[in-house]
C-alpha cells in the first residue's frame, strides 16, 4: 500500500472515531437527562422525617492477636462467632472471636493472603493472594489441616477476592487479571467467567436474597459492576469514583450496594434506580477507603480507612455519625457479624478488633 | 543530597500512580493553606537564651488552625489528621524522631518540599548510609545518632562493607558542603533531612507510611500491555470506562461504550421519591432487628461475656414474637428462619400444597450441590415432582412446563429456573398470604404452647450440610 493509502485510512479512522465520540457524549447527555427526570426528590430529603441516630456507644470488644504481619482479609463463619483472617506473612488463622482463642493457625505456602473465605456450613476456609491461586482447606482438629488442602482456582494474576456462594460447593473469586470466576469447589472446574472489566478486580460481594444469581464486583477501572451468575453476563454497571474501587457491599435488602474507593468516598448505588442515590464523603478524609458493611437495618454504614479509622455514617441521611479510633495502622478489613451484634476490622497493625 | 528524584513520568500516562499520591496531592494542598503567610500557622523565630530556634510553630496554634480551616469536628480528629501528616512527613516535632503531633507549646517545623514523599522515590539502603555516616562527622550533640539509628548503621555497615570507602567519601562530601552554610540555615536543613530519614527509615514501632498497598503495587508493577494513544478527547478528559484494553483499539472500546449507554437508557428505572421511600421503610421495620440500633434481648453477647443472646436463638421452643413477627415481613424471611420454614411446611402440608415448597426448596439445592452431581440431582428433582406419574407433582402452567421440558435436554443448575419462579410466585401470592392471616401463624405469634415437634435444628444442619459433603 502507498504511502498515500496509507494515510487515507488513518484519516477515515480518526474521523470514524471523532463520529463514536460524538455518539457517545450525545449518549451521556440523554442518559443524564434521562436520569434527572427520576431525581424527584434525594435520599437526605426523604430520610429528613427520620430521627437523628442518637450517639453511639461503640467501643473495643476483643482485639485479636496473634498474626504476624499486616491483617488482609477476614470472614465471619455463619455461627456469628468464629473468624478466619488471613496475613501478609502467609499465615490464616481461624478464630473464636468470642472467647479470643485461635483455633487453627494455617501456614500457607505463599506470603500475602490477600483473600479468605468461610465456607457456609462452617467445615471448610478458602484462600489466595499473591500465589494467583485459590485454596481450600478443611477444618478438622483430628490431622493437619495442611495435609488435605485442595487448590481450586487459578488466575492468571493475583486473586483478590473469595467468596463462597451460598453452598460449601461453589467458590466466587475475583483477580487482578482484570475477571471473576465461579468454580467448582470438589473438581476445580471454572463454572463461568465474567469479563467486563478493564482493570483488576478488587472486591466482589454475593446479593443477599437467597433466590438471587447476582453478585457485585468493583475494581481498578473504577466501575463497579453487577453479574449474572448463570449466564456470566454483566447486567449493570455503574461509575462515579474518581479513582480504584476498594470494596463493595450489598445493602442488606439486596436493591442497592456501598463502593468504597482510594479517592475517600464511600457511595450508595440503588440497582432499581440505577444511579448513585447517596455519597458520603467530607473534604478533611483524604484517604482511601478499604473496606464497607451495613448494619442489619441498613441505617449504619462502617467503613475502614487507610487513615486508620473506621467512620460511621448514617446511610440514609448521609451524615457521619461518629469515628473508631483505635487501630495503629490502616484499616484494611471489615466485617458485621452474621446476626448484626458487632463489627469485626483487621488492620495492618497485625491486630483483629470486634467492636460493639 | 543524593537521593533520587522521582521521574516525572504522569504526563504521558506510562506510569500507573499509586493510591498514596492521591494522599500526597490532598496533604499538600492543606499544607500549602497550612504555609499561607498571612491566613496559615504562624511561623516563627524563636529566641531562647544563648539561642535561636528558626521557623517554627507550636502544636496548639497548628491544632488551632486546623479546626478553624478543617472541616474537622472535634480536637481528636484534628489532632489524628495532624498525626498523620506529620507521619507522612509534611512537618515534624524539631527535636523527636517520633513523628507525632501535640496540642501543646511543642515545636514543629515545616518540611521542604523537596522532601515530600510525593518527589522522592524509596530511597535506597546506600542513600541512608551515607547520611548516617556524616551524621557521625558532625560534632554536635543534636545530631548524634539515636541507638536505632547506631544499630541501623552498624548494619549498613557490614552489609555495605566493600563499598564503605565510597559511602565514607561521600558522607565526608556532603559534610563539608554542609559546613559552609549558615548556622540557622543548617539547623532547618539538619532538621529536615532528618525528618526525611523519619519517614522513610521510621523509629521501630512507628509506622512507615510510605509503604503501599501489595494489591496496587502488583498492578503498578506490571508492564502496561498498550501505550495509551494520544488522541483529543472532547472535554479534555477520558470518560472512567475507557481503559488500557479498551485504548488498544480506540473505536473498540467506543463502541462497547455506546452499547453500554444504550442499554442504560433502555431500562426502565424507579423514581428516586419511590427508591428513597423503600430505604426508609426498610430501616423502619429492621430497626429493632439492628443490634446497633435496638439494645438486644437478650443482652448482646460481645457486652455481657455470655453467649445467652445465640443460645436462645437455637432454642426453638417459646420463640419469642419478636422473632415471629418478622416472618410476616416477607417470604424470604419467613424461609430465612429454621423455625419459620418448618411452620410454613406444616401449614402447605395442611392445604396438601406441601410438594411446592419441597419443589423450591429441591431447586435451590440443585444450585449448590458439586457440578458431578448436577445430572443426577436434576433428573431426580424431575422425577419427583415433574415428570408424568410423579408422586409429588407440582403444577406449573404448560408455559413453563415446555420451557423445563425442553430444559431437561441439556440438564443443568438452572433447568428449573422458570417452573421454580412460577412455583415461588404461587407460594407468595397465594399460600404465604393466607399463612400470615392463619389461625396457625398468630398461635405462635402469641406463644401458644404448641411446639415444633421435632427440634428444628436437625432439620437446619441437614438443610446446611445436606448434599456432596462427603468427598474429604
Amino acid at each position: 500500500m502507498s504511502n498515500e493509502g496509507l494515510k487515507v485510512k488513518v484519516d477515515n479512522n480518526s474521523e470514524n472515531i471523532d463520529a463514536l465520540q460524538r455518539e457517545v457524549e450525545s449518549l451521556k447527555t440523554k442518559l443524564e437527562e434521562e436520569r434527572l427526570k427520576l431525581n424527584d426528590v434525594t435520599l437526605p430529603d426523604v430520610a429528613g422525617r427520620l430521627e437523628s441516630i442518637p450517639s453511639l456507644n461503640i467501643k473495643v470488644r476483643r482485639v485479636l492477636k496473634g498474626h504476624q504481619g499486616k491483617v488482609l482479609a477476614m470472614d465471619w463463619s455463619q455461627d456469628k462467632r468464629h473468624i478466619v483472617s488471613s496475613s501478609q506473612d502467609g499465615k490464616m488463622i481461624v478464630w473464636d472471636a468470642f472467647t479470643t482463642n485461635k483455633e487453627h493457625a494455617i501456614a500457607m505456602p505463599t506470603t500475602w493472603v490477600m483473600a479468605c473465605s468461610y465456607a457456609p456450613s462452617g467445615t471448610l476456609v478458602a484462600c489466595g493472594g499473591l500465589d494467583n491461586k485459590c485454596t481450600v482447606y478443611p477444618l478438622s482438629f483430628d490431622e493437619d489441616v495442611t495435609a488435605k488442602k485442595r487448590p481450586v482456582a487459578t488466575h492468571t494474576s493475583y486473586m483478590s477476592c473469595c467468596k463462597f456462594t451460598n453452598s460449601d460447593q461453589q467458590i466466587l473469586t475475583g483477580s487482578g487479571d482484570s475477571t471473576c470466576a465461579l468454580w467448582d469447589v470438589e473438581s476445580g472446574q471454572l463454572m463461568q467467567s465474567f469479563h467486563n472489566h478493564t482493570a483488576d478486580v478488587m472486591s466482589i460481594d454475593l446479593s443477599p436474597s437467597e433466590t438471587g444469581n447476582t453478585f457485585v464486583s468493583g475494581g481498578c477501572d473504577k466501575m463497579a459492576m453487577i453479574w449474572d451468575m448463570r449466564t456470566g453476563d454483566c447486567v449493570q454497571k455503574f461509575d462515579g469514583h474518581d479513582a480504584d474501587i476498594n470494596t463493595v457491599k450489598f445493602y442488606p435488602s439486596g436493591d442497592a450496594f456501598a463502593s468504597g474507593s482510594d479517592d475517600g468516598t464511600c457511595c450508595l448505588y440503588d440497582l432499581r434506580a440505577d444511579k448513585e442515590v447517596n455519597c458520603y464523603t467530607k473534604q478533611s478524609i483524604i484517604f482511601g477507603v478499604n473496606a464497607v458493611d451495613f448494619s442489619v437495618s441498613g441505617r449504619l454504614l462502617f467503613s475502614g480507612y487507610n487513615d486508620y479509622t473506621v467512620n460511621v455514617w448514617d446511610t440514609l441521611k448521609g451524615n457521619r455519625i461518629c469515628i473508631l479510633y483505635s487501630h495503629e495502622n490502616r484499616v484494611s478489613c471489615l466485617g458485621m457479624s452474621p446476626d448484626g451484634t458487632c463489627l469485626c476490622t483487621g488492620s495492618w497493625d497485625f491486630t483483629l478488633r470486634i467492636w460493639a | 543530597m543524593a537521593h533520587r528524584r522521582r521521574q516525572d513520568t504522569a504526563g504521558n500516562g506510562q506510569v500507573e500512580e499509586n493510591p498514596n499520591y492521591i494522599v500526597y496531592r490532598k496533604m499538600e494542598s492543606i499544607v500549602e493553606k497550612m504555609q499561607d503567610d498571612v491566613t496559615g500557622v504562624p511561623v516563627r523565630t524563636v529566641k531562647s537564651f544563648m539561642t535561636k530556634i528558626p521557623s517554627v510553630f507550636t502544636g496548639a496554634d497548628l491544632i488551632n488552625w486546623m479546626m478553624k480551616n478543617l472541616d474537622i469536628e472535634d480536637q481528636t480528629e484534628a489532632l489524628h489528621l495532624a498525626h498523620l501528616v506529620a507521619a507522612h512527613g509534611y512537618f515534624f516535632p524539631i527535636d523527636d524522631h517520633v513523628l507525632t503531633v501535640k496540642a501543646d507549646g511543642t515545636y514543629y517545623r515545616f518540611q521542604t518540599p523537596y522532601f515530600w514523599p510525593s518527589n522522592c522515590w524509596e530511597p535506597e539502603n546506600t542513600d541512608y548510609a551515607v547520611y548516617l555516616c556524616k551524621r557521625t562527622m558532625q560534632n554536635k550533640t543534636r545530631l548524634e545518632l539515636a541507638d536505632y539509628e547506631a544499630e541501623n548503621l552498624a548494619r549498613l555497615q557490614k552489609m555495605f562493607s566493600r563499598k564503605w570507602e565510597f559511602i565514607f567519601m561521600q558522607a565526608e562530601a556532603q559534610a563539608k558542603v554542609d559546613k559552609k552554610r549558615d548556622k540557622l540555615e543548617r539547623k532547618v536543613l539538619d532538621s529536615q533531612e532528618r525528618a526525611f530519614w523519619d519517614v522513610h527509615r521510621p523509629v521501630p514501632g512507628c509506622v512507615n507510611t510510605t509503604e503501599v498497598d501489595i494489591k496496587k503495587a502488583c498492578r503498578q508493577n506490571r508492564p502496561l500491555k498498550v501505550i495509551k494513544p494520544n488522541y483529543a478527547v472532547p472535554g479534555g478528559r477520558i470518560s472512567p470506562s475507557v481503559s488500557e484494553a479498551e485504548l488498544h483499539n480506540p473505536s473498540d472500546g467506543l463502541k462497547i461504550q455506546i452499547n453500554t449507554l444504550k442499554q442504560q437508557l433502555d431500562r426502565r428505572n424507579v423514581k428516586l421519591s419511590k427508591v428513597a421511600e423503600s430505604y426508609v421503610s426498610f430501616y423502619e421495620q429492621y430497626q429493632e432487628y439492628d443490634p446497633f440500633s435496638t439494645t438486644p434481648e437478650p443482652a448482646n453477647p460481645w457486652l455481657c461475656d455470655t453467649p445467652e443472646f445465640w443460645e436462645i436463638e437455637k432454642n426453638l421452643k417459646d420463640l419469642p414474637p419478636r422473632r415471629v413477627k418478622r416472618w410476616a415481613f416477607s417470604l424470604p424471611e419467613l424461609l430465612r428462619d429454621p423455625a419459620g420454614r418448618e411452620q410454613f411446611a406444616k401449614f402447605l402440608d395442611k392445604e396438601y400444597s406441601g410438594e411446592n415448597l419441597r419443589f423450591w426448596e429441591a431447586c435451590q439445592e440443585l444450585k449448590k450441590v458439586a457440578s458431578k452431581d448436577v445430572t443426577s440431582k436434576v433428573q431426580e428433582t424431575w422425577d419427583e415432582f415433574l415428570a408424568p406419574g410423579a408422586h409429588n407433582p407440582v403444577n406449573i402452567d404448560s408455559k413453563a412446563m415446555a420451557l423445563t421440558t425442553k430444559n431437561m435436554e441439556t440438564p443443568d443448575r438452572y433447568t428449573f429456573d422458570t417452573a421454580a419462579e412460577h412455583i415461588y410466585y404461587l407460594m407468595k401470592s397465594d399460600s404465604y398470604a393466607r399463612y400470615i392471616r392463619s389461625e396457625m401463624y398468630k398461635e405462635v405469634l402469641l406463644g401458644s404452647k404448641k411446639k415444633p415437634k421435632r427440634p428444628v435444628l436437625v432439620k437446619l444442619k441437614s438443610f446446611n450440610m445436606g448434599g456432596g459433603q462427603s468427598f474429604y
